[in-house]
């Protein structure tokens, strides 16, 4: 069919071909016209099309960040609240503890500075001072004595008794200090115990300062979260996205835990539901094992749940505490018997893997072996299969903050693909428009012969005109443009005169202008 | 709700694998025939070995039955014996030391060989026997030269039934008269290739026992 319409001019190819060619380029050359403006349009509406979905999916951005935002915001109330409640309670328990017996302290701080102060006033009272007739008698005493034997006696017994009483005076005095170094020796360990009370409250007062500085900082943020202060959006993204890789983390160890867990009880498990049926292409044995794994999970939760660790099931939260307690016991209990289960199990399975090896050196003809410390292998196999419960129960706070941060990474993902969306729309938008500018240009290289023929003609025409009238009006040379450009600007050289009139509605943004607007 | 969600997708998927259908089974069934026609029984040693090779790799679920190959072999009696492993590992583990058990006897107790070779008729036996097991994999293990002596009176000249059966000639040993036209051996293992080809079997021949691994596909003794 297609070498009858290449012969359909001539028997020879090249001639045919030829004619081919020549009918093709008068076709295209007399389409010249309609085919620039389907291909200018049809770009145009391309870009145009792109341009409007790309505001569309700019909207749904913009309402994405903005739920996220909320989403963040209120997940950080809630966190914030929850810290500030702590720091009060904490706060309390320290008032309550140290701070109720204040006024017991303030009654012994008392006593003791009065006891302090009458023990100084004892201490410093005036020593005992010799009689005051006693300056008289030494003075008597040491009168001259003139040879009289009488009175010599008598002064030398004045003299005595002055002598005496000084010494009591002395002893006195000696006794007086020595109880008032007492009384002040006393004071002591009143000073120190009065000092230890005061650095005690000291340090409870310094610890409610340090709690109610922690309650000054999360306050502060909680009142940026109310304001919806971007700066706090921005932390509490980067905090939700550093959780969530963590979280990941950790369950990504549970369930190589519950893989090794899986290993320990599937084998055994054979041999209570049997090793060769199966239940939707799975065996049977593999899915009651995973069953009991997943409900020792589950059982996890729950305690955790009753513990008010973690807050994945408002129903048990808002239990009352009895019904919590009753909860926590169950859970707790069932989580215990799957342990022993579990242990049994694994026990099972050490004496079917020695059932199996000896079975298979009997096949092989190889007499059995009696290893050594065969029980260290079977009571790790039964301790790895109790322990790996309680373990896994402990999935449940990985989990919660996993799926809390789920929530702000899954927001900023889809922000990331709606963005890339835009792009790709408006880059989609502008090469449609730019390859329809091509095509045009491609569509003259095509035409060239024609149009150089028109364009040789014009310019005879024009010649022509311009020596017949070249006395009474001078023209420009007219340059050579295609025919639809010519054409616009005859109409734009008409109209000159005229109030020039907007042809486009609007005027269209390049691309990288839109798309400067819109990272802005 | 997060709750209510996960139920019900589990629910969904539980409904989701219980409306698969019927699953195929995908259990393995094996019949050993050995040959004890002549001089051939001193390879039943070698017999013993492809023997607790196949108790080592079967598993639970799975069936296995041995019989000899002599002048009359489409007879029960022939079968020395057979099982299908329970599905209890460690009565399954019982289960193979008998049966190791009744075939060491059996190669004890042999002294001579028959003095015809009925392999058709075993293989009938055999095929029998492996389409009442059901079994998702079915193996017929010839163990023998494959040179057929038949009694006379005994009629086997006619299309083997062996759909969905693989046969698996082991140990074909050649001949005296194969040495001196080897183009014997050959077109007897061609001819029986064709017999079980048209009886819509698939056919392979296993004469290096360092390969019997790739007798069945699975190896259940490396599981644990």
């Amino acid at each position: 069919m297609l070498n009858e319409l290449l012969l359909l001019w001539s028997e020879q190819p090249a001639i045919s071909l030829a004619v081919w060619l020549l009918v093709l380029v008068t076709v295209l050359y007399l389409a010249r016209e309609p085919a620039h403006l389907l291909i200018k349009s049809t770009g145009r509406a391309i870009y145009r099309f792109m341009r409007s979905a790309a505001r569309a999916v700019s909207h749904i951005e913009q309402r994405a960040i903005h739920r996220n935002k909320e989403i963040i915001l209120a997940q950080g109330r809630e966190a914030t609240e929850k810290f500030i409640e702590r720091e009060f309670t904490r706060i309390n328990e320290i008032v309550a503890r140290d701070l109720s017996h204040y006024p017991n302290l303030h009654r012994e701080l008392t006593d003791a500075i009065e006891r302090l102060e009458n023990d100084y006033q004892a201490a410093t009272d005036a020593p005992p001072l010799p009689p005051e007739w006693l300056s008289v008698v030494q003075t008597i005493s040491e009168l001259p004595r003139q040879g009289d034997p009488v009175v010599s006696s008598i002064l030398e017994n004045i003299q005595d008794e002055v002598v005496t009483a000084h010494e009591e005076t002395l002893k006195a005095y000696q006794k007086s200090s020595a109880e008032r170094h007492r009384l002040l020796g006393a004071l002591q360990p009143q000073w120190r115990a009065l000092a230890n009370k005061l650095n005690k409250t000291k340090d409870v007062v310094a610890i409610t300062q340090e709690r109610a500085d922690a309650v000054d900082k999360h306050m502060a943020n909680y009142e940026a979260i109310r304001d919806h202060e971007d700066h706090i959006a921005r932390s509490l993204t980067a905090s939700s996205l550093t959780q969530f890789f963590i979280a990941g983390l950790v369950l990504f160890v549970a369930v190589m835990g519950g893989l090794i867990n899986f290993q320990l009880i599937a084998m055994p498990m054979a041999e209570m539901v049997g090793g060769n049926t199966y239940t939707g292409g799975f065996k049977t044995s593999d899915i009651a094992a995973l069953v009991i794994i997943m409900v020792e999970i589950a059982m996890g939760l729950f305690l955790l749940e009753s513990l008010r660790i973690t807050k994945l099931f408002p129903v048990i939260a808002h239990m009352d505490d009895k019904m919590r307690k009753r909860m926590m016991v169950i859970s707790f209990s069932i989580l215990f018997i799957l342990a022993g289960i579990e242990a049994s199990l694994a026990y099972m399975r050490d004496l079917l893997a020695l059932d199996r090896e000896a079975l298979k050196q009997s096949l092989a003809g190889v007499s059995a072996l009696n290893a050594e410390f065969r029980w260290i292998p079977s009571i790790g196999q039964m301790v790895m299969g109790f322990i790996l419960p309680f373990a896994l129960a402990f999935v449940a706070i990985p989990l919660e903050s996993f799926i809390h941060s789920s929530r702000t990474v899954l927001g900023v993902l889809t922000v990331a693909v709606l963005r890339t969306v835009i792009i790709s729309l408006r880059l989609v938008g502008g090469f449609a428009h730019q390859v329809s500018k091509m095509l045009v240009f491609g569509y003259d290289m095509v035409i060239t012969v024609p149009l150089s023929i028109e364009k040789w003609v014009r310019q005879g025409v024009q010649a022509r005109r311009d020596r017949g009238t070249e006395a009474t009006h001078q023209y420009p040379i007219e340059p050579y443009l295609p025919l639809e450009d010519a054409d616009e600007i005859q109409q734009e050289t008409v109209s000159v005169s005229e109030k020039p009139k907007r042809t486009r509605k609007r005027k269209t943004p390049d691309l990288d202008t839109d798309l400067a607007l819109n990272k802005s | 709700m997060k709750t209510l969600l996960v139920s019900l997708a589990l629910a969904t998927l539980a409904l989701t694998l219980s409306a698969c259908g019927q699953p195929q089974p995908t259990n393995k069934a094996v019949f050993l025939l050995v040959d004890t026609s002549g001089t051939y029984t001193e390879e039943l040693n070698k017999a013993q070995g492809i023997l607790n090779y196949l108790l080592a790799t079967l598993d639970s679920g799975d069936s296995i039955a041995v019989a000899r190959i002599d002048s009359g072999s489409f007879s029960e009696k022939d079968v020395i014996a057979k099982a299908t492993f329970d599905e209890r590992p460690s009565m399954a583990n019982d289960q193979k030391r008998v049966f190791k058990h009744d075939m060491d006897q059996f190669v004890a107790t042999i002294k001579t060989g028959s003095a015809h070779t009925d392999i058709t008729g075993a293989i009938l036996q055999a095929a029998e026997y492996l389409q009442e097991t059901g079994a998702g994999e079915k193996y017929v293990l010839v163990f023998s030269d494959l040179e057929e002596d038949l009694q006379k009176g005994h009629i086997r000249d006619f299309p083997l039934e062996l759909d969905g059966i693989q046969v698996i000639a082991l140990n074909v040993t050649k001949l005296r008269s194969d040495n001196i036209d080897p183009r014997d051996y050959l077109n007897r293992l061609a001819q029986w290739q064709k017999r079980v080809l048209d009886g819509g079997g698939n056919w392979r021949v296993v004469n290096d026992f360092d390969r019997l691994d790739r007798l069945i596909a699975i190896n259940a003794m490396d599981e644990i």
